[in-house]
């Protein structure tokens, strides 16, 4: 312990310090009372104002929602300002009133503006009508001592400059709907949200979405701001880098043209959607500007549904193109080796039945090779009778037919590789051995998408990898400006072993240079290829010339190139259009070409500029 | 000397004893009265206005144990009591109930504890055991060796992250620093070396900063706070107060309470609840008491007549100062709003606990120093 003198020493010193702490503690708790005194007394009258009239208005502050890139960092989607008209129910005197006298000023009916003001509280601030023109704007603004309450305020538009390409990708925003608001997905958000409401805009908005903002503002009588008190200013959404190469998704979308159908192209080694095609499109820019209910009513009843998605939501009997998995499943069952022939007469006696080929004569003496190449439907109608329905199916799973692919677009259909339990299940009918034979060449009840196509050509590109579509490259994040690549799609290894998918891929090339797929064949570059004819009546008499279109078969064709060192997988599908071989595999030669092309800038381009252009005329 | 204890034991309050309990009991009451105020609408079975009451009764029993065992006996367990206090930090890093963003909480049973509130006890009792034990010679010994004590809390809470608690945390060292006193040479120099980099390291790193980015680093630190003041809350609370003017406006009279354009009006904007509905009357009334109750902390802090008895006033002074300062400056749009309660006057459990304690401790303090005349 210390000696009692240095304690005492201590403690005057102690003392003496404490006086200047006392004096210091004062000061500050009457510097606090002056503050009280400035707040209270001096400003007291204009903070009671304040509270008397509620004159601050909280105004949401809409963010940014993040931009879309193509890999190449070519712009897909960003903002445009543009103009928002809003009622502030606070300062609306008499809301019948606002109703009848809005529509003399603005393109609005009083019908709908009612429906907009129902049922919403006194405070509330209510989003009445989206990118108002200039026009209007300036009207209102001129009226405003008879619209109290109505203001206009520049928000962000979406706008998509490539128009309708790649619409079913970049997908487009809305205002969040009333079922929307209920879906406890969308819980945090207000009334009067854009939010994305298809494609990439909708899988990943809470992403793109940004976080709002908050500006309290002093405002007038009549509701005009007067100035801002406070910012809380809103952070913008993260952009998207889309795997997808513009190039090829455009000149996808203007091979289909003005036909129906879809055209996927991906690189087979790590699932990177290239271009994802789908015909009729529509212009997400008029859909992100708020569309009439007409013209939306317009759009669901369009019989060629231009709003579907065909490339992962139209589900097609996959025809020829199915030989490919039935050919694997030969060959890894051992049922029928590669040399192993059999002769081909054009028909192919089952019970009561015979099952024609596609040429009336047949194919005379048939191996594997040939029957892909020529697309020898007698020689698989015999394989899938050897194999039955059990392990078609089982190699159907295993090429990715019959589930999703999970690419990350919403509503992704998952075809159907049917089973004689899914029969009975489904249609309470048992299975009939016939229909073991209709699937061996793609038809009957087994359906696949485009992308699932695409992906079986990439399997065997590949000899034996199945890759989880990846539609996102990278995501920039606002809130640190980092770039973040997204992960590696989930690879699958199918058990066959790498011999046979080489068989598979010497059939496939000779489908090019010999067979179905003659005009495929491209100067500048291998291809491997399926053609496939995907029947629409089911029991095709005869073929005719005047059969009416909507009846007539659509065209496939599944392609990888190059055959040496694959790089890319296609599949094409064109609705009503006949024979694979004449209207599918050209549009597939020329996205080939072209993909060739991007990645080979080296090469002299004169020669692959004209089949270019030819192409452009097809479309 | 435990006999002349016991001598003094039996004596009672005396008149300033009882007038300390009584500014105690008026500011606890204005909390609980304006608590009242903002929850007459909590229709629940045990509404918040009577867990205060609750808090208040936990607390002054808490009060009365303070001030009944010899400071003397209570400082041999002050390091026990602070490595208790740090185990329990670390317990909240772990296994903490979130609650807005940062981890303050520790569950007993139906309670939620919040450590941060009462390692600062631990931490005056051992700064007091400290200094009152230690030679005043050399720097290492006056400024290190207290520092690398009180480091360790401070970073915990800072990590929770609780920027507001942390700073009232380092305030109870700063104030003790200051009384027991450096060497005037030491002292002297550090302020010097303070001002010369300052204007370097605020106009070099911070300075050149947008006024966004400092609040980004901010609210990074602690993202419950508005760092700015500039938010919502910040201006909500201005114009509560403001317009309370002279008189204010009544019990249940706070149009910006009461219709909810200030939120947490029950914790940590309670001043501006108050500041509405009595105005500057009853504000400077309020801040009035708070000053006697310093100065007769002070008061003791100045009589005493051993240094260990001495600093543990200053520090139970400086908890609470730091409190009523940082809130009301917070409140009335002063300092940035970091999340500081109203010593006294705010809800929670805890901080009543913990400040109840620490006035037992004056109280304690005081009632000892008889002893050694």
């Amino acid at each position: 312990m210390l000696d009692s003198s240095r304690q005492a020493n201590e403690l005057a010193d102690i003392q003496s310090r404490l006086l200047f702490i006392k004096i210091g503690l004062l000061m500050i708790l009457v510097l606090l009372g002056l503050r009280l005194w400035q707040l209270q007394i001096r400003d007291g009258p204009h903070y009671q104002e304040l509270a008397r009239d509620n004159r601050t208005r909280t105004v949401a502050l809409e963010p940014a929602r993040g931009l879309l890139y193509d890999r190449n960092g070519l712009l897909l989607a960003n903002n445009i300002p543009s103009f928002q008209l809003y009622v502030s129910l606070e300062d609306v005197p008499d809301r019948d009133h606002l109703i009848s006298q809005l529509p003399r000023f603005i393109e609005i009916d009083e019908e709908s503006l009612a429906g907009k003001l129902a049922k919403k509280g006194r405070r509330e601030r209510v989003k009445i009508k989206g990118n108002v023109t200039l026009k209007e704007a300036a009207i209102v603004e001129s009226h405003r001592l008879d619209l109290p309450g109505v203001f206009i305020q520049p928000e962000y538009q979406r706008h998509y400059p490539l128009g309708t390409y790649a619409s079913h990708v970049i997908g487009y925003v809305g205002e969040i709907s009333e079922t929307q608001l209920k879906d406890p997905e969308y819980a945090d958000l207000q009334a009067g949200r854009i939010i994305g409401q298809f494609g990439v805009e909708r899988t990943f908005d809470e992403e793109l979405l940004g976080e709002p903002g908050q500006e309290i503002i002093e405002v007038d009588a009549l509701g005009y701001p007067k100035r801002s008190l406070s910012v809380n200013r809103p952070i913008a959404g993260d952009d998207f880098y889309l795997t997808l190469d513009i190039r090829l998704q455009q000149l996808a979308d203007d091979l289909l043209g003005e036909e129906s159908g879809s055209i996927v192209a991906l690189d087979p080694w790590n699932g990177d959607i290239l271009a994802l095609a789908s015909r009729p499109g529509f212009n997400p820019n008029d859909l992100s500007g708020g569309i009439s209910q007409k013209e939306w009513n317009q759009l669901l009843q369009d019989s060629r549904h231009p709003l579907t998605n065909r490339a992962i939501q139209g589900q097609y009997p996959p025809g020829s193109t199915f030989k490919i998995v039935m050919a694997s499943a030969l060959l890894d069952t051992q049922t029928m080796g590669a040399q192993d022939s059999m002769s081909c007469n054009g028909v192919f006696p089952f019970g009561k039945r015979q099952f024609r080929d596609w040429k009336k004569w047949g194919h005379g003496t048939v191996d594997l090779k040939k029957a892909l190449a020529e697309s020898c439907d007698v020689y698989f109608y015999k394989a899938g009778n050897q194999l039955g329905i059990d392990s078609i199916a089982r190699y159907s799973r295993q090429f990715g037919l019959g589930e999703k692919t999970g690419i990350p677009l919403p509503s992704e259909r998952s075809g159907l590789v049917p089973s004689p339990e899914w029969k009975t299940k489904a249609k309470g009918e048992p299975w009939y051995p016939g229909e073991t034979i209709s699937i061996s060449i793609g038809q009957g009840y087994l359906t696949a998408t485009p992308l699932q196509m695409a992906r079986v050509a990439g399997v065997v590109a590949t000899k034996g990898k199945l890759a989880q579509p990846r539609l996102i490259k990278a995501r920039r994040l606002r809130a640190t400006g980092n770039m973040q690549e997204y992960p590696d799609s989930p690879i699958r290894q199918l058990p066959i072993p790498a011999h046979i998918f080489s068989t598979i891929q010497e059939g496939l090339a000779a489908v090019v240079t010999e067979g179905t797929a003659k005009r495929a064949q491209s100067e500048l570059v291998s291809i491997a290829g399926k053609t496939g004819t995907a029947q629409v009546v089911a029991l095709k008499i005869d073929p005719q010339e005047d059969v009416p279109k909507k009846h007539q078969d659509h065209a496939w064709f599944v392609a990888f190139a190059p055959v040496e060192h694959p790089k890319i997988a296609v599949a094409v599908l064109v609705e009503h259009m006949g024979h694979g071989g004449s209207a599918a595999a050209p549009l597939a030669k020329t996205l080939i070409e072209a993909f060739m092309h991007f990645h080979e800038p080296q090469r002299p381009s004169t020669p692959r500029q004209s089949s270019l252009d030819n192409a452009q005329l097809f479309g | 000397m435990s006999l002349m204890n016991d001598n003094v034991n039996r004596r009672g309050l005396d008149a300033f004893d009882w007038c300390f309990l009584g500014v105690i009991l008026a500011i606890i009451s204005m909390g609980i009265l304006s608590i009242y105020s903002v929850s007459n609408t909590d229709t629940s079975a045990f509404p918040v206005y009577w867990k205060q009451t609750t808090w208040m009764g936990v607390g002054l029993v808490a009060f009365m144990v303070a001030a009944g065992i010899d400071y003397h006996r209570l400082v041999r367990w002050s390091y026990i009591l602070y490595g208790l206090g740090l185990l329990l930090l670390i317990l909240v890093v772990i296994m903490g109930k979130s609650s807005r963003g940062s981890q303050r909480w520790i569950p007993i049973g139906p309670f939620m504890m919040q450590p941060s509130e009462f390692i600062k006890i631990p931490l005056i009792l051992t700064l007091a055991a400290y200094y009152g034990t230690t030679s005043r010679l050399g720097w290492i010994k006056r400024i290190i060796i207290p520092s690398l004590i009180v480091l360790p809390g401070f970073l915990l809470i800072l990590k929770q992250p609780d920027l507001g608690s942390s700073l009232g945390f380092l305030s109870i060292f700063i104030l003790i620093l200051l009384t027991v006193g450096m060497k005037s040479k030491a002292f002297g120099f550090m302020i010097l070396a303070g001002l010369m980099l300052f204007p370097f390291a605020w106009g070099g790193v911070w300075g050149s900063l947008h006024s966004y980015q400092q609040d980004r680093i901010l609210s990074f630190v602690d993202p419950s706070s508005d760092p700015g003041g500039k938010g919502y809350h910040g201006l909500q609370s201005r114009i509560a107060i403001g317009s309370g003017q002279l008189l204010g406006k009544g019990l249940h009279g706070g149009t910006q309470t009461q219709f909810k354009f200030l939120p947490e009006g029950h914790t940590d904007f309670v001043f501006a609840v108050y500041a509405e509905e009595w105005g500057f009357l009853g504000s400077v009334a309020l801040l009035t008491l708070y000053i006697i109750l310093f100065l007769m902390g002070l008061e003791i802090a100045s009589k005493t007549k051993d240094v260990m008895g001495s600093l543990l006033a200053v520090g139970v002074v400086a908890m609470i100062g730091f409190g009523v300062i940082v809130n009301i400056a917070m409140t009335s749009g002063l300092a940035p709003i970091v999340g500081i309660p109203l010593p006294l006057m705010s809800y929670g459990g805890s901080a009543m606990v913990v400040n109840l304690t620490g006035l037992g401790l004056l109280l304690n303090v005081k009632r000892r120093r008889l002893s050694l005349i």
